[in-house]
């Protein structure tokens, strides 16, 4: 249970992605103009975590470090993130056509999300600093995707919902507008999130 | 000659990947806490870069269209492989402070957006050039913002001390975006101010053309 607490609040609050680690700004910057396409987004890289961490766990734990090929370990998971977003892209077509629609315009892109190579990356590393313990399985590791997708998904609602509110301020400097105006709201965000820090797990 | 002069100021300048186009923001703020591995982050982009760009060029007419994306994906991540290796086994201070960020350079948007944009439809020569100039316009933004947060947050510019006073949120991600914010609105400022003030004086706009054409 403690574990769980732990795992929990380390990858939603105390080392969100984008607030402390800085994983995944491009959607971040790039999706967050309206909260609904972040919302979208938010699902759709939370889901494409959680499979790509329960596949590429097991196979590097399991396969990888047996056969000593683990420093193959990027070509390997980038292949099979890639692999996997065609396959969900396919199945989440066929079987509801109104959620490919919703979320058809980012799926391909989440290929090339750092968030998903990072999760996976970090999994496999040491985990110590970050959940308090160095042991880790299948579960939790997934357990741990799962939640840093949320921890992303909050983000990019907050931040989405920030942007609306500014893209009503008319007359703000050329030189400002976009993704000036947009880093300096994230700086805000990531100020809050400090509070966070001071969760001792 | 006046054609690599337009590669290179593209590269440098009027498509800075950091500035103008806003790609790899993931390293640029991860990393611009500190200024050597803000430095040693862009020097390994252009290492890559480089040799990605020459690589895709060279077999641009081989790799069928259809399957062209993993195909420069298996050249990349095997680049960032080695690099990883090598980097491991020489530098380790900068393995180390790299972390997590030297994996992800495989999904770094500058890179696979170069082979898309500009290695697959030119040749190696243009296309190791175009690597090269866009990758150190890369390293020069994170190195400029390096020094700037590095120097706010924790008094000191290349891991020499300067002063005792910092500015602790400097050295976290708020720090990196409220600096790489102002960054981009000033270099967007300073592009505007030329334009106009040529604009001005010679009565006509200042196109990426007039200028190669001044430099070379």
């Amino acid at each position: 249970m403690g574990t769980f607490i732990a795992i929990v609040l380390a990858a939603v609050l105390t080392n969100n992605f984008i607030t402390v680690r800085t994983y995944g700004i491009c959607p971040f910057l790039g999706v967050s103009k309206n909260t609904s396409s972040a919302v979208g987004m938010g699902v759709a890289v939370t889901l494409v975590m959680a499979i790509a961490t329960a596949v590429t766990y097991p196979l590097y734990e399991y396969v990888m470090v047996p056969l000593k090929i683990d420093f193959l370990e990027i070509i390997f998971f980038i292949f099979i993130i890639a692999a996997l977003v065609q396959m969900i892209e396919k199945i989440i077509q066929k079987l509801s056509p109104t959620l490919y629609k919703a979320m058809g315009i980012y799926l391909p892109l989440i290929t090339t999300n750092c968030a998903v190579l990072g999760v996976c990356e970090l999994v496999i590393g040491d985990m110590s600093s970050i959940i308090g313990t160095a042991t880790m399985n299948t579960g939790w590791a997934v357990l741990y995707a799962v939640f840093a997708g949320l921890g992303f998904t909050l983000v990019m609602i907050i931040m989405s919902g920030l942007r609306e509110k500014i893209a009503c301020y008319g007359n703000m400097p050329k030189a400002i507008k976009g993704f000036p105006i947009a880093m300096i709201t994230a700086s805000l965000i990531c100020m809050a999130f400090t509070v966070f820090s001071y969760i001792q797990l | 000659m006046n054609k690599y002069a337009k590669i290179s100021l593209d590269g440098l300048i009027f498509q800075n990947p950091t500035f103008m186009l806003v790609l790899g923001t993931c390293p640029t703020l991860g990393l611009i806490s500190s200024a050597s591995s803000a430095a040693g982050m862009g020097l390994t982009v252009v290492v890559i870069l480089t040799l990605s760009n020459m690589l895709i060029s060279a077999m641009r007419k081989i790799i069928p269209n259809e399957v062209r994306i993993p195909a420069y994906i298996v050249i990349i991540a095997t680049l960032v492989t080695l690099a990883r290796m090598v980097l491991e086994k020489f530098v380790p201070d900068l393995y180390d402070s790299l972390g997590g960020f030297l994996a992800l350079i495989v999904v770094n948007c500058i890179i696979l957006g170069r082979a898309e944009a500009f290695a697959n439809k030119h040749t190696v020569i243009e296309s190791a050039l175009d690597g090269v100039s866009t990758g150190l316009g890369f390293t020069a933004a994170l190195t400029i913002m390096g020094i700037i947060c590095e120097f706010l947050g924790s008094g000191s510019i290349f891991g020499a001390k300067i002063m005792d006073f910092t500015i602790g949120a400097f050295a976290t991600p708020a720090g990196s975006f409220l600096v790489y914010g102002i960054c981009i609105a000033v270099f967007v400022y300073i592009m505007d101010s030329i334009e106009r003030y040529r604009r001005e004086k010679k009565n006509k706009p200042l196109t990426r053309e007039s200028l190669v054409k001044e430099v070379a």
